[in-house]
């Protein structure tokens, strides 16, 4: 089905955050936290405008709109609204509502709040372009936009070391990526010739029969890889942490870690499906997926746990979606939609009770359940989903994936232990976050801990209700939310049955119970897991974590290393360099490309033109051998005034006269200058450098001779100076047509290089009167002199 | 008619590069303003060169009735030629504060924004 | 250098000089000449007044500060390129008023008031170049 066109309405709205990012400061000045409240209409309203299309696209509808950027490129500011992009949109515009509450709440009182709103809001508008993107190059303009943004955000707590590492590290991950991405939408773009998403969708094997298919991939995965976190790049995604919370809930639940697998997602009807495809993805995915949860348990601080179970189940859904098989994406797609509401909540619980009791390590929080009972509720009922256990979305997503998994003929087997391993660790983990602050004996926490205010629960609680509520309406959850997504990923209209409640007796059921066994079992066991794997990871002792602290020191080390051999401190060196290459850029090319000038003929010259090339030579030479400063100064002047001559020869008066002025007083400041100067102008070079800076010299000579009598041997284009000759008088008025020229056709120039002149009198000017230390002067009527003085003073 | 001036200005550009070559700071001076008047002659005569027409149109007519020089690199190099001066004076006025304050003409003693043993960046964050 | 003969004639040969530099200036649509060398030939005459009779009395006789004339002239430069826009044209488009007053015609246009502007950066920046370092000199 064509997508139907819209108007820009839907433009405006993937606009509307970076206006907000404008307005959050002043609101933040006037209303303090309270500003949370007006700020959070607004991707309120875009929820709502996406929501608007719900009904729509769940008939299997698609909808473009576009508006002209830089047309001659192709790059327009479109967008493709299908089932893929408008469950990404409502999800990245629903949770930043409560994401914007809890940051009100959750700094309160910082001083630099307005400037976290404003962050966040920029982030929120890139991800909501970054997923509605129609056009390859500005979906990867709003992807980098994303990196750059959220490495404002990780950073927010600039003041730290770990926090600005965090940020570093984000940004070099995922902008490396994105990069990489670039590389591979451009290879589309050469090799299908179009630009646009749903053009391309339209024609499904348009890559795959492209015989660029395997680099595309290639290169379209290490976007998606980077940005996922997937293994071995998964280790800037804990280390983000470092950021706020409200931040960490954002970026790692529904968000920025999502984009890689809404790229993946959204290039499977054009890039999956292939051996390739469903060998590449599943690996690498699984190999995350027991990563995350393995390294889940070792953690003791509660974000760090949700941060590595993030990393595990963006791990499961690249699995899934590698598998390209209908039932597993279908699973891929019910856990995406669980995934964002569970980890959103839980993020935002574990912030709370940081927030309220002074610490998220699990070890030092118990009993909280009294003193925080709505955040308590929220908990549970976050924890219960990411268990997957019923009547949670979590549980259906789990029973849709196993039937998924486990119905794949390929490598169903491996899949399917790999994903109970990883769920049951996943409850092991969901368990520690709901059970271990709230339950047991009250701890004594660094601070009195006690409910937070509505700004802060507000979004834990309606988030996992809302995780709740989706399973109760199973049904249509399926209908309105799953099965568009489902088509977007497959390239034709599905439409599903969703139910939570298992009819009969199967294997997804079986493999379920076995989960939740796996689970319970090893949660007892959780203390002795967690020192068993801490024992291993220091046997092992190097990560990717670790190789990225060698990476950057040894990036410094070689760029140091290669600074110090060429900005060695010293000018001659430079110089050296810079008329080496010089007489290579303009001797080489000509030998090699074999474009030398033919042997010119010398033409005839009258007498009196002989004379002034020997005064010019003769002047040089003097430059080149005066012993004292007045030759040298009266030589330079000789040669000067033969180039005024030679300009006089050839029809320039204007310039003669110009030369011969500027000579004149180049002679009055160099005899004024040189006066104070007291050096010995005598060349102290040894005869060996005299000879290789004379070589030097003489190849850049050489080199410009022949490129100029290169270039004078070929056919004169005079089109520009017959336009000036021939309209100098007729429209100008003027009859001197350098004149002309210079105040005339090209005034904007001049305008410009008279700026240049005044600009070269004021740093002289500057020059002459700084003084490092105050000097007295004899005349102290001198105005400038007095004012240099009143500057001093201060 | 190039092509003795070609050479000529060949010459230019080689006496500019020795003496910009030195380590003397005077003597760098010198070699900027002849650079300066070489690359102005190279720039006119790109333009080719014609003799003694100077690019003026008579009182009476709106063209010229003989091919003139070439107007445009004229225009060019005229801005050019005043250009180069200003910059040359702002250079030799930087050469003679640096050597009132740092007592030497001798460039690879002026080691004030480099020094000898300049320390490695830093390798943190 | 400040030898009598020179310093009595000094005052004449830069007046002279700023008379020619104006005339330079003006002819130079036509002629050669133009702002840039009527510029050049001012600042000398600032120079050669300096030399003979010291910085203070050329400060004393210009009145402004020379980098305030080249100021004024980069002003005036640019000002009388927005004139166009007043009739909607591109910057810089020229403007010409010409009339006749006792027979003969005067032109006045926008490239006049540039050239002047230039005149006087040039005058501006290289008198005060020049001054500059001739106040070095004596102090």
């Amino acid at each position: 089905m064509t997508p139907a066109a819209i108007d820009d309405t839907t433009l405006y709205a993937v606009l509307a955050p970076f206006a907000a990012a404008v307005v959050a400061p002043i609101l933040t000045r006037w209303f303090k936290h309270n500003a949370a409240w007006p700020l959070a209409i607004v991707p309120g309203m875009i929820f709502l405008h996406f929501a608007g299309f719900i009904g729509p696209v769940s008939e299997g509808q698609t909808f473009v709109a576009s508006m002209a950027w830089a047309p001659s490129y192709g790059v327009n500011f479109s967008v493709y609204v299908d089932g893929l992009s408008t469950l990404f949109a409502l999800l990245i515009s629903g949770i930043g509502t409560f994401i914007i509450l809890y940051a009100g709440g959750y700094l309160k009182g910082h001083p630099q709040q307005g400037r976290f709103f404003s962050f966040l809001f920029m982030f929120m508008g890139a991800m909501l372009g970054l997923v509605l993107c129609n056009n390859l190059i500005s979906l990867f303009i709003f992807w980098e936009l994303t990196s750059i943004t959220s490495f404002l955000l990780i950073g927010f707590d600039h003041l730290r070391a770990a926090s600005r590492r965090a940020a570093v590290q984000a940004l070099v991950v995922t902008g490396g990526g994105g990069l990489v991405l670039l590389a591979g939408f451009i290879l589309i773009i050469n090799a299908t010739g179009e630009i646009e998403m749903s053009v391309l969708l339209s024609s499904p094997d348009i890559i795959k029969d492209s015989g660029l298919y395997v680099p595309i991939f290639l290169l379209v995965l290490g976007g998606a890889f980077t940005k996922s976190a997937q293994f071995p790049f998964h280790f800037w995604l804990p280390n983000a942490m470092e950021a706020p919370t409200p931040v960490s809930a954002y970026l790692h639940s529904a968000t920025m870690v999502k984009a890689g697998v809404y790229l993946l997602m959204r290039v499977h009807p054009l890039l999956g499906d292939t051996a390739l495809w469903t060998t590449v993805l599943p690996l690498f995915g699984g190999i995350t997926l027991l990563v995350g949860t393995i390294l889940a348990v070792r953690m003791t601080d509660l974000k760090l746990m949700l941060a590595y179970t993030t990393v595990a189940s963006l791990g499961l859904l690249v699995m899934l979606t590698g598998t390209s098989h209908e039932k597993a994406l279908e699973g891929a797609v019910l856990y995406l939609l669980a995934h964002s509401l569970f980890k959103g909540a839980l993020f935002m619980v574990a912030g709370t009770i940081d927030h309220e009791a002074g610490t998220r390590d699990i070890t030092k929080l118990g009993g909280l359940r009294s003193a925080m009972p709505i955040t308590f509720v929220a908990a549970c009922l976050a924890a219960l989903s990411m268990a997957g256990l019923p009547p949670f979305i979590g549980f259906i997503a789990k029973e849709v994936l196993y039937y998924g998994t486990w119905g794949w003929l390929e490598l169903g087997l491996p899949i399917t232990v790999t994903a109970v391993i990883g769920n049951s660790l996943m409850l092991v983990i969901a368990a520690a976050v709901a059970i271990k602050p709230f339950f047991g004996p009250k701890v004594d926490t660094p601070k009195h801990a006690h409910e937070g205010p509505i700004l802060l629960f507000a979004g834990p609680v309606f988030l996992s209700v809302t995780g709740l509520g989706l399973a109760l309406i199973a049904h249509t959850t399926g209908v309105l939310f799953v099965g568009p997504t489902l088509s977007s990923l497959l390239g034709e209209f599905k439409s599903i049955d969703l139910h939570l409640w298992p009819t009969k007796i199967n294997a997804p059921l079986i493999l379920s119970v076995i989960t939740i066994g796996l689970g319970i079992a090893l949660f007892t066991q959780l203390d002795r897991l967690r020192s068993f794997i801490a024992s291993v990871l220091a046997a092992i002792g190097w990560g990717p974590d670790k190789g990225f602290d060698q990476f950057v020191s040894g990036i410094v080390g070689l760029s140091a290393w290669i600074t110090r051999r060429l900005q060695t401190g010293k000018m001659h060196t430079y110089m050296m360099l810079t008329f080496g290459f010089t007489a290579l850029a303009v001797l080489l090319p000509g030998y090699l490309t074999n474009s030398l000038p033919a042997m010119p003929k010398m033409p005839e010259y009258r007498f009196y033109e002989w004379g002034i090339f020997f005064i010019a030579i003769l002047g040089l030479i003097a430059v080149l051998i005066a012993k004292t400063r007045l030759t040298a100064i009266v030589s330079l002047g000789i040669q000067g005034f033969a180039v005024a001559l030679i300009f006089m020869m050839f029809g320039a008066p204007d310039l003669s006269f110009t030369q011969f002025m500027v000579e004149t007083l180049s002679v009055v400041i160099l005899a004024l200058v040189m006066t104070r100067l007291n050096l010995s102008p005598r060349d102290h070079r040894t005869a060996p450098a005299a000879l290789g800076t004379g070589v030097i010299a003489a190849a850049v000579g050489l080199g410009l001779t022949l490129t100029l009598l290169a270039i004078t041997q070929q056919p004169f284009d005079s089109r520009l100076s017959e336009f000036f000759t021939e309209y100098s008088r007729s429209i100008a008025h003027g009859r001197n047509i350098v004149n002309v020229i210079l105040v005339d056709f090209r005034g904007v120039d001049t305008l410009g290089e008279i700026a240049v002149v005044v600009l070269a009198g004021l740093c002289v000017l500057a020059l002459i009167r700084v003084r490092t230390k105050p000097e007295a002067t004899s005349d102290g009527s001198d105005p400038d002199v007095v004012q240099t003085r009143k500057a001093e003073a201060r | 008619m190039e092509t003795g001036v070609s050479i000529l200005i060949g010459l230019f550009f080689a006496v500019a590069v020795y003496l910009m070559l030195s380590k003397q700071l005077v003597r760098m001076l010198l070699g900027i303003a002849i650079l300066g008047n070489a690359v102005n002659m190279l720039i006119f005569t790109n333009g080719r060169l014609t003799r003694e027409v100077p690019p003026l149109i008579p009182e009476h007519l709106y063209v010229p009735e003989i091919a003139t020089a070439n107007p445009l690199p004229q225009a060019l190099v005229l801005t050019a030629i005043v250009i180069s001066f200003s910059f040359f004076a702002f250079l030799l006025v930087l050469a003679f504060r640096a050597y009132q304050e740092l007592g030497t003409d001798e460039v690879n003693r002026m080691r004030v924004a480099e020094p000898e043993n300049d320390q490695t960046p830093p390798q943190g964050y | 250098m400040r030898t009598i003969i020179f310093r009595t004639i000094a005052p004449y040969l830069a007046a002279l000089m700023v008379l020619f530099s104006i005339f330079v200036l003006l002819r130079g649509h036509n002629e050669p000449g133009g702002g840039f060398i009527g510029g050049l030939i001012a600042a000398s005459a600032l120079a050669i007044y300096g030399i003979a009779c010291g910085v203070a009395s050329v400060r004393r006789a210009i009145v402004f500060h020379p980098m305030g004339v080249a100021g004024f002239g980069l002003f005036i430069g640019a000002l009388a390129g927005t004139l166009s826009f007043f009739k909607n044209q591109a910057f810089m488009t020229s403007q010409w008023l010409i009339f006749d007053l006792f027979g003969v015609e005067i032109p006045l246009s926008t490239p006049l008031v540039f050239d002047i502007g230039v005149y006087l950066v040039v005058v501006g920046a290289i008198g005060s170049i020049a001054l500059a370092l001739e106040e070095r000199e004596t102090d």
